[in-house]
């Protein structure tokens, strides 16, 4: 053989605030209630999952003007519910997803080090940025950023951060009850931070955790995305979960390393990925056309198609033919606080492909949607998902994948019981954890303290 | 349903470090470098919970710990260094049933939204056992780790310029808990509909623009997360003086004050209380615990001993904000019916060593408490509001009951929000 078999990752992404979560289904249950929260992380700890992933939304989704009502909404604070899920796991890492507009360093970065510190050394952050002004409106810091610096800022506050991380080496605390010393240092968490951004100094107060640093993740796609991803993220959240488009996106950001002085393995490369299970290729593949059904309604038909007409499309029936209206091309957009609709750059060239789509197949509305639509990344028999998982891995598209069942909360519960236990044989895949911390899980290096150390992450 | 005696006094224990005496870390029983484990936490408070209290507070701050209260030391002989408040209390709710959990939050430097949030989740994650503590921070080191205000500095919180800076502080902190409150209510109960037959999983008639503007800060909310078990979970607030006093009478569910003995307790009560009346929640429900720092032991004289030995490792004498008691539980109980005659209706007890005192706490002063018919002798409730003798409040947007103009709940000092949605 020509390289050896890579180690597979997975994750488990709580079914979220859109339309892949399908709350209609008898078997759908709370959202929101913690004892939801304990299913899925104990079901990916028992799958020896290497993290639970959560997203993030400041602000409730609206399309013309009213609060979008067709997908489940509601969520939980991120830092507060993996710090309770921490008491219900051992070694399961908890990623969170952290704004870095809508909040400042010194509290995100106690907030992290502290559920570090409460985990035994399994947090992650998934660092994002935001621009919107809708969401500043919950904030009292309010406003928002101009899209080029929403960036610059995140490369900051995830410097600054690391600056905060590092002002304790962890060895200050020698509690030497004879002597009547607690700290080894008087100055244990001195920071000075002077920056575009952040003009901030003090002394922060938690002392080093567990993983020194908590693991970084970050989801952006553009370029600007892709560099500050290799510049100092550990993984790379992608969306990108065909084969071609996989390798493609792999091979281009693990080239970027090297301009870091970073090695290729020192960032994983992990996408979302979404898949129906059943007895046969063909029962998945029937099931899954249902499940597509169950996500995509008449109603919700409709709102997905006025993200690219921008207007008004209720009177339209969902079973009947395409508008035949142009999209309103404006700035103002009919949906709000959803990042897919900045996807469609050019709305009337992709209203009139889905138009000649639509009457080549004769689809409606609805069928339109739903063929054009995220579709399930593995749908099949669980060896036949075992093997695909497998072999996109093994060809380099990804190094695994963050899975987002459909159902709540014991959507992943199939696949832990029936595909994990195929990974397992081919040896693809851990038996059990091996370590102790999310560092650990991924194979990542801890980062050295102190003496200097550090800056292997570019400042901004 | 709460069964709350009216002879009954509720206990809270303030968790601090190793304690409230700053050389608590050097006694034997202390557990120095375990401070920043889940354990230790777990530990305290599966303790007092063993004794039945009410609940237990987690103090907190946006810097290191200090011997000033208005800026930071470089001393090395005490503890330095702690985890978020918030966090610690969301790790023990799994592990706990229930006692109440009151992490300590800082108004000054915070979002309203995402202290809204969190405590929302704390009570999911404890179904129905949390609250918060607001603090207002006036120390000039923690604005400068945020960098988007300068507090100004104040020598001492006596001065005529400090009352200024604090009034102001705590004005701030009312308008914070004001949003956080509208931010609970800004869900009704039953906005989870998930009708099929229309695809809608929420009614979003029954969500709320909270739509705030302060002074300090404006909030369009709805929050994104739903209203929480306890609707509106614990509000608290330690107050020394009359700018804390107003708080607690606008926005709080306790208060925690510092009386030196029961003529002192029925003033400041008084005083709260002629707040309270000002800001129109004459009818609702406003505990006044007294706060005490507690040396326990078999007898006074080797809780006096105990003392002055701690005293003697820190170099100075013990002093503190609360009255400070040495003795038997035996004693303190004596006190604390005392102190109640002031109009207090319970105590925030802080150990001075936690291994120590928490234990004495739960184990001996509880019993004594209990015979003398002033305690539970059981958890009659199943929420912190239920303990607490509180009803779970109405929906300030609730748009039902039809024929009832005003809302329950929130503060009567600020305008009626009005329902955007």
């Amino acid at each position: 053989m020509s390289k050896p078999l890579k180690q597979i990752h997975l994750a488990a992404h709580f079914p979220g605030v859109n339309n892949t979560t399908v709350w209609s289904d008898p078997a759908a249950g709370s959202h929101i209630e913690f004892s939801s929260f304990v299913h899925f992380a104990r079901t990916a700890e028992r799958a020896k999952f290497d993290f639970l992933f959560l997203a993030e939304g400041l602000r409730l989704r609206e399309q013309g003007g009213q609060i979008y009502d067709l997908d489940v909404v509601g969520r939980p604070d991120t830092f507060t519910v993996l710090a309770a899920l921490a008491a219900v796991t051992d070694r399961l890492g908890l990623t969170g997803t952290i704004n870095s507009t809508f909040n400042e360093p010194y509290e995100v970065a106690r907030q992290f080090a502290s559920l570090d510190h409460l985990s035994g050394g399994r947090s992650a952050w998934n660092v994002v940025t935001s621009w919107d002004a809708f969401t500043g409106e919950n904030f009292r810091r309010g406003g928002f950023l101009p899209q080029e610096e929403r960036y610059s800022r995140a490369k900051e506050f995830l410097a600054t951060a690391h600056e905060l991380f590092d002002s304790w080496r962890g060895d200050e605390i020698i509690a030497d009850r004879a002597t009547g010393t607690f700290l080894r240092d008087a100055k244990a968490g001195a920071f000075v931070h002077r920056g575009q951004h952040f003009d901030i100094h003090g002394r922060f107060n938690v002392p080093r955790s567990p993983q020194g640093r908590p693991v970084i993740f970050q989801a952006g796609d553009s370029d600007e995305g892709r560099e500050f991803a290799a510049a100092g993220a550990d993984a790379i959240f992608s969306r990108y979960s065909t084969l071609q488009e996989g390798q493609a996106f792999y091979t281009d950001v693990k080239r970027r390393l090297a301009a870091y002085g970073r090695r290729p393995d020192q960032l994983l490369i992990l996408p979302a990925a979404t898949f129906v299970l059943g007895d046969t290729d063909q029962d998945a593949a029937e099931l899954a056309r249902e499940v597509r059904r169950q996500q995509v309604s008449g109603a919700t038909a409709i709102k997905h198609l006025e993200f690219v007409w921008n207007r008004d499309l209720s009177a339209y029936d969902p079973e009947g033919p395409l508008p035949d209206v142009d999209p309103v091309v404006s700035e103002d957009h009919i949906s709000r606080g959803r990042a897919q609709v900045r996807m469609y750059r050019d709305p009337v060239a992709i209203a009139r492909e889905w138009r000649q789509l639509a009457e080549a197949n004769k689809w409606s509305i609805r069928d339109l949607v739903i063929n054009t639509g995220n579709r399930q990344t593995f749908v099949g028999s669980p060896a036949t998902v075992a093997r695909t998982v497998n072999d996109f891995v093994q060809a380099d598209a990804s190094d695994g994948f963050i899975l987002v069942p459909h159902l709540t909360p014991a959507g992943l519960d199939p696949f832990a019981d029936k595909v994990v236990p195929l990974l397992q044989e081919r040896g693809v895949f851990r038996a059990d954890y091996a370590g102790t911390t999310l560092r650990d899980h991924l194979g990542l290096a801890h980062p050295d303290a102190g003496a200097g150390g550090a800056p292997e992450r570019a400042a901004s | 349903m709460s069964s709350t005696s009216p002879s009954h006094l509720h206990l809270a224990v303030a968790l601090d470090g190793t304690g409230w005496h700053p050389a608590s870390w050097r006694d034997p029983v202390a557990h120095p470098r375990d401070l920043l484990t889940a354990g230790y936490w777990a530990d305290l408070v599966a303790e007092a919970e063993r004794g039945l209290l009410d609940l237990v507070t987690f103090e907190d701050g946006l810097g290191p710990q200090s011997s000033h209260v208005l800026a930071p030391d470089e001393r090395t002989d005490q503890v330095r260094g702690r985890l978020d408040a918030v966090l610690v209390a969301s790790r023990v709710a799994p592990l706990t049933r229930h006692i109440g959990l009151v992490p300590t939050v800082v108004s000054t430097h915070t979002e309203p939204f995402h202290i809204s949030k969190a405590i929302a989740t704390l009570d999911y994650v404890s179904t129905g056992r949390g609250g918060l503590r607001v603090q207002v921070s006036a120390r000039p080191d923690e604005a400068a780790h945020f960098g988007r205000r300068t507090v100004r500095r104040i020598e001492s919180p006596d001065s005529p310029a400090a009352r200024d800076v604090l009034t102001e502080l705590f004005d701030e902190a009312a308008d914070h808990v004001e949003v956080v409150r509208r931010l609970w209510d800004s869900w009704e109960d039953d906005a989870e509909i998930r009708d099929a037959a229309t695809g809608r999983f929420i009614d979003r008639d029954k969500l709320h623009y909270i739509d705030f503007e302060g002074r300090h800060f404006s909030v369009k909310g709805p929050s994104i997360t739903p209203r929480p078990p306890q609707g509106q979970p614990l509000v608290t607030a330690l107050a020394h003086r009359s700018a804390a006093y107003r708080l607690v009478a606008r926005q709080a569910d306790i208060g925690y004050v510092t009386p030196q003995d029961a003529d002192q307790a029925r003033a400041i009560v008084a005083e709260i209380r002629a707040e309270q009346r000002a800001a129109g929640r004459a009818a609702d429900t406003l505990h006044v615990f007294g706060d005490l720092v507690v040396f326990l032991d078999d007898s006074r004289a080797q809780a006096q001993e105990r003392r002055e030995r701690l005293d003697a490792l820190a170099g100075e004498p013990y002093t503190s904000d609360a009255r400070i008691f040495t003795g038997t539980a035996g004693q303190l109980t004596d006190l604390l019916e005392e102190l109640s005659t002031g109009g207090l209706t319970g105590f925030r007890l802080r150990p001075a060593v936690a291994g120590h005192d928490l234990p004495r706490v739960s184990r001996d002063l509880v019993p004594e408490l209990q015979r003398r018919g002033r305690f539970r002798d059981a958890y009659e409730a199943d929420t912190l509001r239920g303990l607490l003798g509180l009803a779970r409040p109405a929906n300030r947007y609730s748009s039902r009951p039809p024929a009832s103009p005003e809302p329950e709940s929130g503060a009567g000092a600020t305008p009626t929000p009005t329902a955007t949605a």
